[in-house]
């Protein structure tokens, strides 16, 4: 990136962000630790958010899959602290499964780093091996969207009737120990909350420098024009497969840090409806800005968490109410506020037209 | 484009702010406010149960929305019926139990989310909650975690045993061990397994096909379809063909709508076919409708019909207070029982510290709708009596043969030697 005069509005701009920043590794003083755990989770959910961001709204590709890389990386963390638990035995599970050995495949998942590669390299080739089949042949659109829902029933469906390997329905949970803390202190807590705002923090700048680079440019023209960016001499398969690897790989980090606060990863984690529920954080967060991303995966889970906190009967009728309102009035999303607000003025001032940027929905 | 940067920047803040801000705000409330909302049944936000003079707080946790819903909020209402009787009669130790509502959504890790919330901020003294097996699994590291107290209302497949956990439900040696050597002995020997794919149908049936091994059944198939599934021809075409004596359904929620009206389609009717359900109780028929049921068999602890006094009055306050057309059924009789023999432990105890609560209900004996129960001290289970019953065209069942006296629950099957392959885990 070529250094620019710090002009007083980014010194602001910074400011604002170090301040976020200083205000998300300050929350232990504020919060019990069950609401620091809560928030923990969102922001683990906001790192998915980050990463769907970046196919859907920079990219242009819808995928109602993510649940799955999410799921794998949770199942890769899983996988480790159940052996943790175990302490050298057969996982409860597989002994009432039938199993009297560890399955090969578990083996590995005893070393930590092993299982946290695990965690990110895998979603990332099954989102390269999908991508390769799917962008090489130019499925696009609907199309892509409905394949990777495809995806999405295949691996809930394959983790549910492999109770012997994966736990079934009921997934992996009961875990006692990472690096033998016990997971239940606070102080453990404590620190994977940091661990997860650090984790969430470099995602984000990750992603921001991936957005300004020329990387960024392609994926942006390919989302406002695949073919004229084929024509000019770019390939756009490789441009897409890199991105929804990459967004696959930061999912697959988010399940990790997920199964750490939470304590459980079950195939109904990985199934549709999560899957649809990532890609309403981001559209209602504000596709496109990053930081409507992160926003719309902690402002609406938040928002989740207290209404159904305070109306446990009625809370899924404000959350729809909430939708709704959302899309219609706010198209953009909530980071699209200001802009609209800015705009109105603009137009009120200057009756002047709108200057968005369109977005394909799809 | 740099002054949009600017302003979400500012954005970004102000909305963390307030985020924090709320969780803050909500803490305090928590721990200062007295009694502000605790007249509201169905709202958190109060004083600390345990401490505070008139009242002891009690956590509610089960699905109020999703697939499970339509199970869990009759348990709910009749754990709601309970406290009511209790509150009416002068409480526990003097003190009104003050339920906190939370809502599971039929999602595990909301089970979890929302414990660790009653446990730890509501602060509440023990949760009545959970039906699935998923759901129990999810909350169980939560409640031994935070040492609180889950009463847990519903049969499931055993192999557990939490300190932290209350069984209220039957065990496997309470329902379907007792059922398949009823079938072996009186419909005979061929058996075909159906199952909804999940915990519960797979381990039961593993228990199913040990046992049959050894009593001298035989098995002539074994299907599980996905949760929800509703297309069942090729399955009854595959049981046509293996001609079985007894089809053993563990086939949950709306699949069985689906798989006994099919049936029926199919020309079987329950002269031809014997089946006996695990997972249809009167709730159920009341959904897929008596006509298409009856002659078929289900096993529980309890029926609507069970003829003990209790349940008569039990009965009759449910149906006053939620209508006429509501039924009760053996999950919904197992919430009623847990927060009763809780009070009673408490009673007992003079306390309602988890450990103290734990102690005093080791043995402690109830009169319950279903007669009378018992809290196993070693396994924290209820001694239970088995009943199987047949569908009657009114929708009740009428009991064809039950164990006589409460059976002592086996989680394990520790008492069964065929089943030593199963347990050796603990």
């Amino acid at each position: 990136m070529p250094i620019r005069k710090l002009s007083a509005q980014r010194l602001w701009l910074l400011a604002a962000y170090v301040a976020a920043a200083a205000v998300l590794f300050c929350a232990p003083l504020v919060l019990s630790d069950f609401r620091l755990n809560l928030l923990a989770k969102f922001l683990a959910y906001a790192i998915v958010a980050l990463g769907l961001d970046l196919i859907w709204g920079y990219t242009g590709i819808l995928s109602l899959g993510h649940g799955v890389f999410f799921g794998l990386g949770g199942y890769a963390m899983a996988m480790y602290l159940k052996m943790q638990a175990s302490g050298g035995k057969l996982p409860d599970f597989m002994d009432w499964s039938g199993l009297t050995k560890l399955p090969w495949f578990w083996k590995p998942f005893e070393f930590l780093p092993f299982a946290i590669a695990a965690g990110i390299l895998l979603p990332a080739i099954l989102a390269l091996i999908l991508g390769y089949f799917t962008f090489r042949n130019r499925i696009r659109g609907v199309y892509f969207t409905i394949l990777t829902q495809a995806l999405v029933i295949i691996t809930t469906t394959l983790f549910i009737g492999q109770q012997a390997y994966t736990g079934g329905t009921n997934g992996l949970t009961g875990y006692s120990k990472l690096f033998g803390y016990s997971l239940g202190s606070p102080e453990t807590k404590r620190w994977l909350y940091w661990v997860t705002v650090a984790a969430l923090i470099g995602a984000y700048l990750l992603c921001r420098v991936l957005v300004k680079s020329r990387f960024g440019k392609v994926l942006r023209a390919i989302r406002d024009g695949e073919n004229r960016v084929r024509f000019i001499g770019y390939n756009p398969a490789i441009y897409q497969m890199v991105a929804f690897a990459f967004s696959a790989a930061l999912a697959g980090l988010a399940g990790m840090l997920f199964v750490l606060h939470v304590g459980i990863i079950s195939p109904s984690m990985m199934g549709i409806v999560p899957s649809i529920e990532m890609v309403l954080w981001v559209a209602i967060g504000g596709r496109g800005t990053l930081v409507g991303a992160v926003l719309g995966a902690v402002l609406l889970n938040y928002a989740k968490s207290t209404f159904s906190e305070s109306y446990p009967n009625i809370w899924i009728v404000f959350m729809g109410a909430l939708f709704v309102v959302v899309v219609v009035f706010l198209p953009k999303g909530a980071a699209g506020l200001f802009g609209q607000l800015k705009r109105l003025r603009r137009r009120r001032a200057s009756n002047e037209g709108a200057d968005g940027v369109r977005y394909p929905a799809v | 484009m740099k002054r949009k940067f600017w302003k979400s920047g500012v954005f970004v803040l102000l909305a963390l702010m307030m985020v924090l801000a709320g969780c803050g705000k909500n803490d305090n409330a928590a721990s200062t406010t007295t009694n502000a909302d605790s007249a509201k049944t169905d709202d958190s936000g109060s004083s600390s149960g345990t401490s505070s003079g008139g009242e002891i707080k009690v956590g509610i946790l089960h699905s109020l929305s999703g697939t499970m819903a339509i199970s869990e909020v009759s348990v709910k209402d009749s754990e709601m019926m309970a406290i009511d009787e209790i509150n009416a009669k002068g409480g526990v130790m003097g003190k009104k139990i003050v339920p906190v509502v939370e809502d599971g959504a039929s999602d595990w890790p909301t089970f979890a989310e929302k414990a660790r919330k009653l446990i730890s901020e509501d602060k509440v003294a023990t949760v009545f909650g959970g039906w699935t097996s998923s759901s129990r699994k999810a909350m169980l590291p939560v409640f031994e975690e935070l040492n609180g107290l889950l009463w847990y209302p519903v049969q499931y497949e055993g192999l557990e045993q939490s300190p932290n956990i209350m069984y209220t439900g039957a065990t496997t040696n309470q329902q379907i061990v007792p059922a398949v050597s009823w079938l072996l002995e009186n419909k005979g020997k061929k058996f075909f397994l159906l199952g909804s794919d999940y915990v519960f149908p797979r381990t039961a049936n593993k228990i199913i096909k040990e046992q049959l091994k050894v009593e001298g059944g035989q098995l002539t198939g074994e299907e599980y379809t996905p949760l929800g599934h509703t297309d069942y021809t090729t399955i009854i075409s595959k049981i046509k063909e293996a001609k079985p004596d007894v089809v053993f359904n563990t086939l949950n929620g709306d699949s069985n709508v689906a798989f006994f009206k099919q049936l029926k389609d199919a020309g079987i009717s329950s002269k031809d076919l014997t089946t006996l359900s695990v997972s249809v109780a009167e709730e159920e028929i009341r959904g897929i409708g008596a006509d298409v049921l009856a002659g078929t068999f289900a096993a529980w602890n309890y029926y609507e019909t069970t003829d003990t006094p209790a349940n008569k009055t039990f009965v009759e306050n449910y149906k006053k207070k939620y209508g006429e057309d509501r039924v009760t059924a053996d999950p919904i009789e197992a919430g009623y029982d847990a927060v009763y023999l809780w009070a009673a432990a408490v009673e007992k105890a003079g306390s309602t510290e988890v450990d103290k609560v734990k102690d005093a209900a080791k043995e402690l004996e109830w009169d319950a709708p279903e007669g009378k129960v018992k809290i196993d001290g070693e396994t924290q289970h209820l001694y239970k009596t088995v009943r199987i019953g047949e569908v009657q065209t009114d929708g009740q069942f009428k009991e064809v043969w039950n164990s006589g006296s409460p059976v002592k629950p086996d989680p394990f099957l520790k008492g069964y030697d065929w089943a030593k392959s199963l347990s050796e885990g603990k």
